[in-house]
C-alpha cells in the first residue's frame, strides 16, 4: 500500500527544505522515517510544527535505542502526529551523549526527555529540568543501555 | 530535589515568601490512585508549585521485553494498565502482526473488538468510582463495581482470568469464546443503559460534584495539544481527536457511533465526556456483536501461532511445532513499527524495533497516563489543594502505566 499523499508531500518539503542533512528517508509498512544529522534536528521540528502542510502539532512520543557498537551509540526517535491532516512521521538522529532538546518546541518532551535521560543517560542540552524521573536520583547506571545487565547489578 | 520551577508559571511563583510550605502528598495517600508522590509548596491553601514524582512502581517492562519472545511479553502488558489489561494486549499485538505482515481473522478481530469496548467500560468505571470517592462520594464507588463486575465475568467466561487476561495472542486470540459467551455480552449490553442512568443520576447533577469540578483544572486546546494530552483529557478541552474515529483499525468505520467533546476543558467536561464514553462503546459492542461470526481466531501461520490442543496431542508434527515455538519463539523481519490504539486513558502505542531474532531489539510503550500526568502542574498550579485531589481523579491515571 503506498503511503499517503499529504506525507510524500511533507517527505518532498523537507528534502527540498534540509538538502544533505536529510540521511534517509524510509518506508516501512506504511510508515515513514526520517532521519536527520543532528545540527538540524530542532529546525526540522520547528519546520513541520511550522508548515502549513505538514502541521505537526503533535508531539506523540520521544525515545531513544541504543547500537553500543557503533560509535555514536544513540539514536534518538521522536514520533509526531498532524491532528488536522491526520498523518504520522518518525524522526531519527543519531548521537553519541548530546542532543539539544525539543522543550521550547512542544512541553511533551519534557518528561518524555527526563525518561530519556533516565534510563539512557542521553542529556538533552538546554532541558529547564534534566533529573531522573522514573529511578530514584542516586541510581547508578542507566538501564536500557544494552549493557546494563537485564539483573541489574549486585549491591 | 531542583528548586527551579518547571513550568513558567513563575507570576504565581514570585509572590512566593516565607510562609511557603513544602508538603508530600503520597507515596501513600489514599487518592493518588496507588503510589505517586506529588511534592506541594503550598501558601496557605494555594498551590505554587506541584511537582509529581512517579516511578516508584517502575518494573522495567521495557529492559524486560528485551530478553523474551514476542508470545512472553503479553502477561508483562498487562501488567501495565491493570484495570484495562486487554486494550494492553491487543495495542501490544497490532505492532507485532504488523512487523509480521499478517491479518488477523475476521472472528478474532471483532472480538477484540467487544472485548476492547467492554474493557474501556469497565475502566471507565473505576475511574467514576474510584474519582469520585475521592471527592467523598462512597456510593458511586459500590454502584459502579457492580457492573464492573459483570464485566470481569464475560472475561472470566472469556478466558478463566478477571484482572490480567493475557487472551490476545500475536496473530489472534488464545482460544475461541464459549457457548453462551455473546448472549452474555448482549444481556449486558440491554441491561447497561439502565445502570449507566443510575450513575448520571446520581452524580452528574449533583451541586456538590457541580461546585467541587466545574472551573477546576481547565486545560485550553492549545495547551493540550502542546502537552500531548490524548483520550477523554483532550476531548474534555474540545479537540476532535480519536484514534478510532481518524485513524480506524479493527473495523471501526464500519460502526456508527459519536466522539463525546467538551467545551470548557475543566474537569466537568472530562467527567462528562467519560460518561458519555460508555455509552457509546456500548453502542459498539452492539453494533459489533451483530458482525461476529463463527470462525477460526488464529491467524492460519503455522509458524506463528500454536496448533489447536487435539491436533498437538494426537499428531507428530503438530507436537513439534507446539514444541519449537515454545522453545525457541518465532522470529519476525528485520524493521520497525509503531502500532497505537485508543486505551481507555488515550493513544497507547507500542514502538517495536526487530532486529530479525524472536526478541525485539527495542521496545517502548507510549503510555497515555504517563503524558497525561504532565499536564497536572499546569492543571493544579495557582489553586487550592483540594482542587489537586480533583484534577488526579479526572486525569484517570494507572500507576502501572506511568511508571512501567
Amino acid at each position: 500500500m503506498p503511503i499517503q499523499e499529504s506525507l510524500q508531500v511533507v517527505v518532498s518539503k523537507l528534502q527540498d527544505k534540509f538538502g544533505d542533512s536529510v540521511l534517509s528517508v524510509q518506508e516501512f509498512r506504511d510508515e515513514v522515517t526520517v532521519r536527520f544529522k543532528p545540527q538540524v534536528w530542532i529546525e526540522a521540528h520547528r519546520f513541520l510544527k511550522e508548515d502549513e502542510d505538514c502541521a505537526f502539532n503533535m508531539l506523540i512520543d520521544e525515545t531513544a535505542a541504543d547500537y553500543p557498537l557503533r560509535n555514536e551509540r544513540f539514536d534518538v526517535i521522536t514520533h509526531l502526529l498532524s491532528l488536522g491532516k491526520a498523518h504520522r512521521l518518525r524522526l531519527k538522529t543519531q548521537t553519541a551523549e548530546h542532543i539539544p532538546t525539543l522543550y521550547p518546541v512542544w512541553k511533551t518532551a519534557n518528561w518524555l526527555e527526563r525518561e530519556t535521560y533516565d534510563l539512557f543517560g542521553i542529556i538533552f542540552d538546554g532541558h529547564p529540568d534534566l533529573r531522573r524521573i522514573l529511578l530514584t536520583e542516586d541510581w547508578e547506571g542507566f538501564p536500557l543501555r544494552k549493557d546494563y545487565p537485564i539483573e541489574g547489578y549486585d549491591i | 530535589m531542583s528548586e527551579t520551577p518547571t513550568f513558567e508559571h513563575s507570576e504565581t511563583y514570585k509572590r512566593s515568601s516565607e510562609r511557603r510550605m513544602r508538603l508530600n502528598m503520597g507515596p501513600q495517600h489514599p487518592s493518588t490512585h496507588g503510589v505517586l508522590q506529588i511534592i506541594l509548596d503550598l501558601e496557605g491553601e494555594v498551590v505554587m508549585r506541584c511537582d509529581p514524582v512517579p516511578g516508584y512502581l517502575h518494573r522495567g517492562t521495557e529492559k524486560l521485553a528485551e530478553e523474551r519472545y514476542y508470545n512472553q511479553i503479553i502477561p508483562l502488558t498487562d501488567r501495565l494498565d491493570y484495570v484495562s489489561a486487554f486494550n494492553n494486549n491487543v495495542a501490544y499485538c497490532i505492532p507485532v502482526e504488523k512487523l509480521l505482515g499478517i491479518e488477523i481473522p475476521e472472528r478474532a478481530m471483532w472480538l477484540r473488538v467487544i472485548l476492547m469496548e467492554l474493557q474501556r467500560i469497565a475502566s471507565h468505571l473505576i475511574w467514576y468510582g474510584t474519582s469520585l470517592m475521592d471527592l467523598g462520594a462512597i456510593t458511586a464507588f459500590l454502584y459502579a463495581m457492580r457492573e464492573r463486575e459483570k464485566i470481569l465475568d464475560i472475561f472470566e467466561m472469556a478466558c478463566g482470568a478477571r484482572l490480567t487476561y493475557s487472551y490476545c495472542r500475536v496473530g489472534g486470540l488464545l482460544a475461541d469464546t464459549p457457548p453462551g459467551f455473546e448472549e452474555k455480552v448482549a444481556e449486558f449490553v440491554k441491561d447497561f443503559p439502565k445502570a449507566w442512568k443510575e450513575y448520571t443520576d446520581l452524580v452528574s447533577k449533583n451541586p456538590i460534584f457541580m461546585d467541587r469540578t466545574m472551573g477546576v483544572g481547565v486545560v485550553t486546546p492549545e495547551d493540550a495539544i502542546d502537552m500531548g494530552l490524548t483520550g477523554p483529557s483532550l476531548r474534555g478541552s474540545g479537540v476532535d481527536w480519536d484514534i478510532r474515529k481518524n485513524e480506524p483499525y479493527y473495523g471501526y468505520d464500519l460502526i456508527d457511533f459519536a466522539i463525546p467533546l467538551g467545551t470548557k476543558g475543566d474537569c466537568y467536561d472530562r467527567y462528562l465526556c467519560r460518561m458519555e464514553e460508555m455509552m457509546q462503546s456500548n453502542r459498539i459492542v452492539e453494533q459489533a456483536l451483530k458482525f461476529l461470526k463463527p470462525g477460526p481466531v488464529k491467524a492460519p501461520d503455522p509458524k506463528i501461532t500454536l496448533p489447536p490442543k487435539e491436533l498437538s496431542m494426537s499428531q507428530a508434527e503438530a507436537m513439534q511445532r507446539h514444541f519449537y515455538q515454545v522453545i525457541h519463539g518465532f522470529s519476525v523481519p528485520v524493521g520497525e513499527t509503531y502500532g497505537k490504539i485508543e486505551a481507555s486513558k488515550g493513544e497507547l502505542g507500542f514502538y517495536i524495533i526487530s532486529d530479525g531474532s524472536s526478541h525485539p531489539y527495542r521496545m517502548k510503550i507510549r503510555a497515555p497516563s504517563y503524558v497525561n500526568l504532565q499536564s497536572l502542574p499546569l492543571m493544579t498550579e495557582g489553586r487550592m489543594v483540594s482542587d489537586v485531589i480533583t484534577c488526579i481523579g479526572t486525569i484517570d491515571i494507572v500507576l502501572g502505566e506511568v511508571d512501567r
